[in-house]
């Protein structure tokens, strides 16, 4: 067993949703470099990736947020079974959160009630989702979530004659109605299979894998590959003014399903991908 | 793809002068407002009140900024969404509006607006806040300093990197190159 202090779990998380803020990862920026070389000389594409580029080299720069919007904190925290923590977890990342938002200077985007929109201030209360693995760590992923990408995402359930195609279908029309509001080139995750809540999660966790990393199931690997072709087939291109960089990657999470269903949940993500995660 | 300069209050030649797919760089005056500045605009147009800025010839720029650092200006400053927007703005352009920066798709109405005031709908690079922040020489709290990041904000900015995306002819970019 290992005792895991609270204290600094809570710092941790604060420095997290900081460095998520303003560091766009690496492998982000770099295809966001390989995207540029492949658009016409002159077009707004290729200017609009150049900006792109330059703008997260200012933020990493200057430690300053690489987006305006960032966020509602989404914390993935994977709690190894030998790991003890005797304080109240949700306390503790929503006090990291309130912490780095603040001491970050970033900006506080949580509406206290759907309907009555008063924001919290602090940019709490954060999504948390909780997995128990074997170990006596705890990993630590904050994924912050911008608006107009989320906006655009949704969960809808097909009869499972709809197949891979019929998946392939609704994603193509998903991002080709989303046209330049997700601040394209996006990144998709998608969950299939499972409940709604169960695909909706495997969206967003498929989100948190590497651009140019291999989906270790070849089904799901094929199924990436044919809808990146389709959606970079659309002509919506980097900031919707047109190009062949729509999509920057696709990333699939499957999972065993009813007989009846073929959930698909497709969560858009900007190219202002930010996650940070760290391992106590 | 031609690069203009404009300078805003912008004149009714300025925005004529502008074609859907030009690159634009602004300088000058213009206002941050987005969903809940513009939900009270909406207030006081339906009680027959003035607004607190007057809107003749100005440009407003959908933004909600992070807080500036000590010492900086203004936080990372990007578009967002301007649909979200779309049922308000008509009747802002009939009181003068010349001009909205933000990202994203518009609707059918906004476009007609723009041709019937002779108004322009131009786009700045969604994400690029940090970018952004950097063409803002000042900015101040015009009103509404209780919805944070959603008050409204007087910018000076220089060389604004912009691009037309709705022009008062009543072409959308957007969908000049679209597929079907």
């Amino acid at each position: 067993m290992r005792h895991i202090d609270k204290e600094a779990f809570t710092e941790t998380v604060a420095a997290l949703c900081i460095k998520a803020c303003t560091c766009l990862p690496e492998d982000v920026y770099d295809a966001l470099l390989a995207a540029r070389e492949r658009e016409a000389e002159g077009s707004l594409a290729r200017c609009v990736l150049e900006e792109l580029a330059e703008n997260a080299r200012i933020a990493a720069e200057e430690g300053v947020p690489v987006c305006q919007d960032t966020g509602l904190a989404i914390v993935f925290l994977e709690i190894g079974r030998e790991a003890v923590l005797d304080f109240d977890i949700r306390d503790a990342v929503c006090e990291g959160v309130r912490r780095g938002y603040g001491d970050g200077y970033l900006r506080k985007s949580v509406a206290k009630h759907p309907l009555c929109r008063e924001n919290t201030g602090d940019n709490t209360p954060p999504v948390v989702h909780m997995s128990l693995t074997e170990g006596e760590h705890i990993k630590i992923t904050v994924a912050p979530k911008g608006g107009g990408s989320e906006n655009m995402s949704s969960v809808k359930v097909f009869p499972p004659a709809a197949g891979r195609q019929g998946v392939i279908d609704h994603v193509k029309e998903c991002v080709r109605s989303a046209g330049a509001n997700p601040c394209p080139p996006i990144i998709l995750g998608i969950g299939l299979g499972g409940t709604i809540e169960a695909a909706a999660l495997c969206s967003k966790k498929a989100l948190l894998r590497r651009l140019g990393s291999e989906n270790p199931v070849p089904e799901d690997a094929a199924l990436e590959q044919d809808i990146l072709r389709e959606v970079n087939s659309l002509n919506i291109g980097p900031a919707g003014y047109g190009g062949r960089t729509t999509c920057l990657g696709v990333f699939v999470k499957s999972i065993p399903c009813h007989i009846a269903s073929l959930p698909v949940a497709v969560t858009f993500q900007c190219h202002a991908a930010r996650h940070a995660e760290a391992v106590l | 793809m031609k690069t203009v300069r404009i300078t805003s209050p912008l004149s009714p030649e300025a925005c004529r002068s502008l074609e859907a797919g030009d690159r634009v760089l602004l300088s000058g005056t213009v206002y941050t407002a987005r969903d809940a500045a513009h939900a009270r605009f909406a207030e006081l147009i339906k009680a027959g009140r003035p607004l607190p800025v007057e809107l003749e010839g100005q440009v407003i720029y959908y933004a909600g900024p992070t807080p500036a650092m000590p010492g900086r200006v203004i936080g990372s400053a990007g578009p967002t969404t301007a649909g979200r927007m779309d049922v308000w703005t008509p009747a802002l352009l009939e009181r003068g509006l010349r001009g909205m920066i933000g990202k994203g798709l518009r609707s059918e109405e906004v476009r007609e607006a723009c041709m019937k005031y002779g108004a322009v709908y131009l786009g700045a690079t969604g994400g690029a806040a940090a970018l952004l922040a950097r063409c803002v020489t000042e900015c101040s709290v015009v009103c509404y300093e209780d919805l944070g990041c959603e008050a409204v904000r007087r910018l000076a900015v220089r060389d604004m990197p912009l691009a037309v995306l709705i022009d008062v002819f009543g072409n959308d970019f957007y969908k000049m190159h679209q597929v079907k």
